[in-house]
Order: structure tokens, then sequence, then C-alpha cells
């Protein structure tokens, strides 16, 4: 039991690191193609981080260590939280349950990692980044946390595994109000915390609307690498997440080698309708204004807010 | 006389010591055999404690000159736990001052007070006796303010400082008096033991506790009583804020928590939410203003009124939940208390004496002017990144710990379909989750913008590397930071058998087990998958550097060609600009732009000056009229107090006959 736990984590990272790089040339390629374009193929963003490597990295004068241990920091956060998340099985280890509030705190450790990044050159587009991202990351908190407690009241722990299992024995519960709730309020929380549309702009340079793209300004070679890399991963994990809330079937309930294929198979195929999904409403929005984006969080927290209460009413009943 | 009691004895013994060596001892051997000295208190400190909660008991007894019971000093395991963080805090930081000490802080009556106030502040929680605590609070208060003003010949701000200190800290004091008073009139007795368990039904038990409880805010810092702390903080030398931020609010946490859960325990569910609605507004203002604070020491003493909230915030909730008969979440919300009492302690004590390293190297402690520190002083910069992961409460550091004890006990806390649980604690969850999201925000500016980047000023420029106690004091914080976050087990275990018997268990490699809600945190196992993951990813990195190394270059990107010069980096202000937009309603800040036009024509722009200045909304909505009107009545009443002696000799007599009216009733 334990060392199937421990293989599945493991298995998970390896599977993620793989697969989220396809996963944004899919979004990539779905965008261009909705927007007429030929666009480069799913494979380009592991062609880009092939070539990346190879790159020497160029150092400023002025910058810290933080320039190297930033990127590297970033992917222990990233690889942490793919370990963490229940994405092909709910089997977990008992030492290092997927505790809700634990891989937010591992999330945010990324984060700081970027903010620190952009700041580090010490130039003004990155500073105007990590400020921004800071900001964004302050506000989103709160709504991830009382979304996760909504989704945790009914079964009374916060570990996502035992989340995802109650789900799995009682479908129902996917469709509550309680749950629809908190799910848009998490995925509203997602594509903040991942600067995604309408949040940031991922495609862009332009300059002064950009939040991502500012902090990675100065970065090149491999720094550049793992925090492209990093980031994907981040978005990969938090999307394979929200999968497995919604559509919680198919996950192995148990550390047997088929039902790990099965786990498998539909984790590939959740992330990939998910990831779809979210590159084709992307054509379709605007990039909010930044200082809109405060509204947004705040439309999401009160629905986050809402779902709890439900859940109290609910159960009262 | 046992072991606990020599302590205790030795303790006063250093002290005395120390205000001696203070006395006798030239300048240059001064900062060293004090601050040996002061450390040693506090090391006794931390062993009495250490016996106390390992079971030992033992009192000393100090007779007074007056008509009154002697003084008695008996820690309890309450106080035992609080004496162990004063005692840890009073050495680090002095250790620290032996580097840092210089001028008026170097001076015999800075030496004097420094040892009298850690002294003070260590038998404040071994008090068995009201009045024994009283005493030591006034001493602890007073031996404080002599701290603040130290450096009153430097800046003239010092002495408004000390005036806003002292008046707020002897305010908490007549309500503490008021309380006790009520409290010891009710049992007939002044000792804590014959107070303990007090009724809470009648109308003197809930005025004893609000007065109580606001003296006790006052001192912790709690909003609207905090406005001290950003003045005195910034004003003291670094280790006196270290410890008076550190240490000293913790004893206001003491007090509130020996109120609310020894002398009058089982109160009223108001009582609860009062504290913990004190707790959420200090947590949230504090975090606010820290957010966009500029100034580095101001930011930390905003960030001690949030974490102090969050204290505050977790005792509310204990209150509130035992007085809805969930004892069992409620012992966790007490031990996420302690736990964030302990977490805030050490990476608290580091950041203030990272500051003053900061301050002492470059003369600035204005963020604004800081910058690329992390090179010219990589001792510093790598403890005060540390304490700033534990002020973010990022894992795996102590900070961490506690408020994850907090969120399980508060996701928890609303089991029963009751409904101002069900509102109060989503509620809670949300203020302390925002309170972390800005307070990750506060600290990767603090940290950003002060040590990496280019530096902004040539003070910044010039900066070295502190001195050699200076660093051991960071090291010794840092080492603390991480291994109160990594091994919370024995800690936690510590902490809640104290207050609740058993309901904390440890998991298999000194992990927090909260057993009753199956919650379980093993910082350990979470840092080994963080060096699991981390190996091939540096086993990447480094393949990747033997083929293609780093190459230096002048420019990076310099957007057009040319270097851009330091003063076009983001700022402390400006890295705080979206959220003081954002939170514009609750901070105020007050904006002035000077645009100086060319003398040929007015659409060409020559000069543009921008200064932004937050304000305490308290202080200027709250204070300064209160003060306002103050003054006004005390000019009115100079009216009787014109001068003529004829009239005051009337004043006495009418005094003398009132008397023996009353005397005659």
């Amino acid at each position: 039991m334990k060392t199937g736990a421990v293989l599945i984590s493991l298995l998970q990272i390896i599977v993620m690191i793989l697969l989220t790089p396809f996963l944004i040339g899919l979004m990539r390629q779905v965008r261009n193609r909705l927007e007429g374009r030929v666009g480069p193929g799913v494979g380009q963003p592991w062609r880009d981080l092939r070539k990346l490597f190879a790159k020497e990295p160029l150092r400023a004068p002025g910058t810290s260590w933080i320039q190297a241990g930033g990127p590297v920091l970033l992917m222990v956060s990233s690889l942490s939280v793919c370990a963490l998340v229940p994405l092909i099985s709910t089997v977990q280890s008992r030492l290092i349950p997927g505790d809700l509030f634990v891989v937010v705190s591992v999330l945010l450790l990324g984060t700081v990692a970027l903010a620190l990044v952009g700041l580090d050159a010490g130039t003004a587009f990155g500073g105007m980044g990590s400020s921004r991202h800071m900001t964004i990351a302050a506000l989103v908190e709160p709504t991830v946390l009382v979304a996760v407690f909504a989704l945790s009241v009914p079964i009374g722990s916060s570990a996502l595994g035992d989340i995802v299992r109650a789900r799995i024995a009682d479908p129902s519960s996917i469709i509550s109000l309680v749950s629809l709730l908190a799910l848009v309020a998490l995925g509203i929380a997602t594509i903040a915390e991942t600067s995604r549309m309408p949040v940031d702009n991922p495609a862009t340079h332009l300059e002064l609307t950009m939040i991502h793209e500012a902090m990675v300004l100065e970065s090149s070679g491999r720094d550049l690498a793992w925090l492209e890399l990093g980031s994907w991963l981040r978005l990969g994990a938090l999307l394979g997440l929200i999968g497995s809330l919604l559509l919680p079937w198919g996950m192995a309930t148990e550390p047997k080698p088929l039902a790990v294929l099965l786990g498998l198979a539909m984790l590939g195929a959740k992330l990939f309708v998910l990831a779809s999904l979210l590159s084709v409403t992307e054509v379709f929005l605007a990039k909010l204004r930044l200082f809109r984006v405060p509204e947004l969080l705040a439309g999401s927290f009160v629905l986050a807010l809402l779902a709890v209460i439900a859940s109290y009413i609910l159960e009262a009943r | 006389m046992n072991s606990l009691a020599v302590e205790l004895v030795a303790q006063i013994g250093l002290a005395g010591l120390a205000i001696l060596a203070a006395l006798l001892l030239p300048e240059r051997k001064r900062a060293l055999w004090c601050g040996l000295f002061v450390s040693g208190v506090g090391i006794l400190g931390v062993l009495a404690g250490i016996a106390s909660l390992s079971g030992v008991s033992g009192r000393i007894k100090i007779p007074l000159a007056l008509p009154i019971p002697p003084m008695v000093f008996e820690p309890n395991h309450l106080g035992a736990l609080f004496m162990i963080v004063v005692g840890a805090v009073g050495a680090v930081s002095s250790i620290f001052a032996i580097g840092y000490a210089h001028g008026q802080a170097n001076s015999r009556t800075a030496w004097i007070a420094l040892a009298l106030f850690l002294a003070a502040m260590q038998l404040v929680p071994a008090s068995a006796d009201v009045i024994s605590f009283l005493l030591m609070w006034e001493l602890m208060a007073i031996s404080s303010t002599v701290l603040v003003l130290t450096e009153y010949r430097q800046r003239n701000q010092v002495r408004s400082a000390a005036l806003w200190y002292a008046v707020m800290t002897q305010l908490s004091f007549i309500m503490l008096i008021l309380g006790f008073a009520i409290l010891a009139k009710k049992s007939g007795s002044t000792s804590f033991a014959s107070m303990s368990g007090m009724n809470t039904n009648s109308a003197s038990s809930s005025l004893a506790f609000v007065a109580l409880i606001l003296g006790f805010a006052t001192k912790a810092g709690i909003v609207p009583m905090h406005i001290w702390l950003p003045r005195a903080h910034p004003e003291a030398p670094s280790h006196v804020s270290a410890l008076m931020s550190a240490a000293m609010v913790k004893m206001g946490v003491y007090g509130a928590i020996l109120v609310a859960t020894e002398l009058l325990p089982g109160g009223h569910p108001w009582w609860g939410l009062l504290v913990l609605i004190l707790g959420a507004l200090s947590a949230l203002y504090g975090i606010l203003q820290a957010s966009v604070a500029v100034d580095l020491k101001r930011l930390l003493a905003y960030s001690t009124t949030e974490n102090v909230g969050l204290m505050f915030l977790a005792l509310g909730a204990a209150l509130l939940m035992r007085a809805y008969g969930l004892a069992q979440v409620a012992d966790y919300a007490l031990a996420s208390c302690l736990l964030l009492v302990i977490a805030h302690a050490a990476f608290k004590t580091l950041l203030f004496l990272g500051a003053g390293a900061v301050l002492k190297a470059t003369g600035e402690g204005d963020l604004d002017k800081l910058g690329g520190l992390g090179a010219r002083m990589p001792v510093t910069s790598a403890t005060f990144a540390i304490g700033a992961l534990g002020a973010a409460a990022l894992p795996v550091t102590a900070g961490f710990v506690g408020e994850w004890v907090l969120f399980q006990a508060l996701i928890h806390g609303a089991k029963p379909a009751d409904r101002l649980l069900a509102v109060v604690m989503p509620l809670s969850v949300a203020v302390v989750a925002l309170t972390a999201g800005l307070a990750l925000m506060t600290f990767v500016k603090a940290f950003g913008i002060a040590f990496l980047g280019r530096p902004r000023s040539a003070g910044a420029a010039d900066a070295h590397e502190s001195g050699a106690w200076m660093q051991a004091a960071m090291a010794i914080g840092a080492v603390s930071v991480v291994v109160l976050g990594l091994v919370p087990g024995r800690l936690g275990i510590q902490t809640a058998l104290n207050l609740t018997r058993d309901s904390v268990g440890i998991a298999s490699m000194s992990g927090l087990n909260l057993e009753k809600i199956s919650a379980l945190l093993d910082p350990v196992a979470l840092f080994l998958l963080g060096v699991v993951v981390l190996v091939p990813v540096l086993a990447k990195s480094f393949a990747a550097a033997r083929r293609s190394p780093r190459r230096r270059v002048d420019l990076a990107w310099g957007s057009g060609g040319m270097r851009m010069s330091p003063r076009m980096q983001y700022t402390a202000t400006s890295y705080a600009e979206p959220l003081s937009r954002i939170f514009d309603d609750v901070l105020k800040p007050e904006r002035d732009i000077v645009v100086t036009h060319s003398a040929e024509s007015q659409y060409l722009v020559e000069r543009v000056r921008f200064r932004q200045q937050v304000i305490d909304i308290f202080e200027y909505r709250f204070y300064v009229p209160v003060l306002r009107r103050l003054d006004r009545m005390g000019i009115s009443a100079r009216k009787v107090q014109n001068g003529r002696i004829q009239i005051y000799l009337l004043y006495s007599f009418a005094a003398l006959v009132i008397v023996l009216i009353v005397a005659s009733l």
C-alpha cells in the first residue's frame, strides 16, 4: 500500500512532465486553428524546451543566485504539486496526504520563486510583472481556500484524495449546488493563478499588459526552460485537479496496475477535453483591464462563500 | 530549593550582574559583558521554562516592604511556555546587541534598561499572583519606554514615539488594574490559583473580561489600540524592536489566554466573538498597512499586528467553539494559537535583527532606497529570506505549521448546523487566507526590493556584511525557524498537552497528527519529497551547464540598447501600487504630484515630483480628534487654575469639608 502510493506519485510526476508540453501545444494549436492560422503543431513546446536547454543562459551584472535558483525552486514546487494532487488515483501516501492547504502552500512557493526572479534583474518590466503577479496571487488565495472549504465540509476532511473518493462513491454530489459553485470559483482562481485569459494573455509580448511574460523577460537558456516547464506543470496539475473533482470516474482507488492504466488514460482524456475547452473560451474572451481583475476575483470569492453557506444549509436540512 | 527555583533566582542574579557590569565597565568592554550576561538571563529563562514544562515545580517568594502578601513566582505550564519563548528571543537579541549596540544604544542606561526589561518580561509569566504580575508588568513597561527613548538625540520622532508608547502602555495598565481588581474582589484573594475558574455569569465578570482583554490587546498591538507599534518599533534600536515585537507583545497574548482559559473559562459566546473580531480586524488591517509600508521596520511592526491578530483570532475561535460544545476542535484552535506564538517569536526576531543589520550597514531603513544587498550581505540576505518565508507561512517553516493547524481547526469548527458558527467560520477562513495572501506579497516585496535588483542609493551600494556576533544571532534565528517548521511534532504535543491532553499525536517523522479530525501533517516527509524532485532537476541543470556555461553580459535586455538606471527599477511604493489602488477606501493614501513645466512652453514637462504617504486611518479618524478634544478641555480647565492664592486656599478648604462630610456618612 505504502510503496504503491509512492509509485503512483512518481508516475504522476513523470506523466505530467511528458504530457504538459503537449497539452500547451494542443491549446496553442486549437487557438491557432480557430483564429485561421496553421500553427506549429502540438510538439512545438517540446522542441522549444530542447532548444532552450542547449542554449547558454545570459547573466546581467547585478543579478544574484535567484536567477538560477528561482527557476529550480519553481520546478520543485510544481513537481511536488503534481505528486500531491490526485490525478491518476485517489490512493495517497499516509505520510503526505494531498491536504489542500499543503497543496496551496506548495503552489505559492512557486509563485514566490517566480516573483523573485522578476525582481532579481532590477528592471522596470520585471518588477511590474512581479508586483501584478503577487497582487493577483494574494487576492486568489481566499477564493481557493474557501472553495476547498466548501468541498471539504460534507466529507469532513481537507485531504483531496478523500474528497475525490467521496465523489466516486456518490456521483450525485458532483452536480449539487455546493459543488458547482465551488468548482466555478476554483476554475476562475486557476485561470488567474496560471496567468490565462482574461487575467493575462499568455501569447502577448505587448509590454504594458503582460504579467507572466514580464517576469521571465530577463531569463534565458535553461533558466527560461525551467520557468516555462514549471508554469506549464502548474497549469496541468490544476486542470487535472479540476478534472478529478468534476469527472472522478476511472481514477484508480487501489494501486493495481490495470486500474492505474485506466486512470492514466482517463487523465489524458480529461486533460485533453479541459485544455481544449479552456483554449476555445480564450479565443472568445478579451483581456480584462488590470484593475477589473479584482472584480472578477471578488465575484469568484462570493461564489465560493455562497458554496460554503449553502453546504451548511443543505446539511442542516 | 529545587532546580526551578534556583534558575529563577539565578536569573535575577544575572540581571543584577549585567546592571553591575553596565555601571562599572568602560564603554568598549561594556557591550560584550553586558550582552553575555543579558543573554544568560534569557538562557536561564529557557531552562526554567523547560524544567517547569517537564514537571518540576518550584517557587520563590520575595517579601515586599508593604503590608501586602509577598511576591510569588511559580510558573505554571502556560507561563513556562511563554518563559521559553521570551528567554530564547532575549538570548538571541542580546547576542546580536553585542555587535550592534553602539553610541547611545551602548550607554549605561540602555544596558541597565535592557537587563531589567528582559528579567521583568521573564517574571511576568512566572507570576503566581496579581500583585507580582502587575509589578513586573509595570517594570517591563517602564524599562521598555526607556529603551524606546534610547536614540532620542539622533531623531526628533523618537520622543513622540516614546510618548505614544508610554501613554498606550499605561492605558493598558489601568485597564488591567480595573479588571484584576474586580476579580480579586470577587474571589477575595490575589493569587491566580484562587481566582481560577470563576463564575462567568454575572455582569461584573463580563466587565472584568472586557477590561482585561482590552488591556492585554493594547499591549499586544491589536487594532484599534495598535498605533504605538508602527511608531515605537522603527525608532527603537533593532535588538530592542526584536524583543518588543517578538517577546513583549506576546505578554499581551499570554494575558489574554490566561484570562480566557484559566481565570474566566466557559464564558458567553459573545466573549469569544469579541476576541475573534478584534483578531480578524487586526490581521487584515495590519497586513494591509504592512503591504504598502515602505519603511522596513514599520512594515515589520504592522506585520506584528497582523500576526498577533491571527493569534487572537485563533483564541477567539477556540472560545467560541468551546461555548458551542466543540471541545476537541477548540483545543486544536488553542494549540494553533500557541504554535503561532512560537513561530512568530522565531521569525520576527530574525526579521528585526536582519532589518537592524541592514540599517547599520546602509544607514537606510527606507525600502525605496535599498536594493542589491544580496550580493553585498550574503549572510543577512539568506537569513532574512528564511525569516520572510516564515512570515509568509510557506512550507517548511514554523509559520506554515501554525497556520495549517489554524485552518484545520476552523474548517472543522462548524460541524453542528449552528447559524453563528456557519457564518463565522467560513469568514474566518477567508480572513486568514486573505491575510496569508497579502503577507506573501508583503514579504516578497520586503526581501525582493531590499536584497535583489540594483542599489537605489549610495548607502546601499557601499554596504558591507555585518560582524560575527550579529551574523551568529541571525544564523541561530534562521536555524530555529526551519527546525521549528520541520519538527513541529514534539513541540505541538508539548503545547497541546499543556492545555488539552492527548488531542495532538505524533505522526511517523515528528509530524503533527490531529486525530479527532483526521488531519495529518508531516513536514519532514514534505521536505523529503521536495528533495527527491530537486535531484533530477539539479542533475539536468548541471548537465546543461557543462555543455553551455553561464555567460556574463553587460546588457541582458536593455530595451533599446541602454542599461537602465537603478532609479527605473520598481520600488516598494510602486510594487504595492496595485494593492493600494484596490484597497484605496481603507488605506486612503495621500498622493502629491507636482509637475514643473519647462520655461519655454507649458506643454513640455521638465520635472515630475511624486510623493505618497499612507496614513493610519485609526490615528487620524479616532486618536487625533480625541486628543484635540482633550486639549480643549485642558485649556478650559485652566480657568480654575488662575494663580491667585486665595482661590487655591478656598479649594483646599472646600476639599476638606467634602472629605469630612463623606467621612461622617
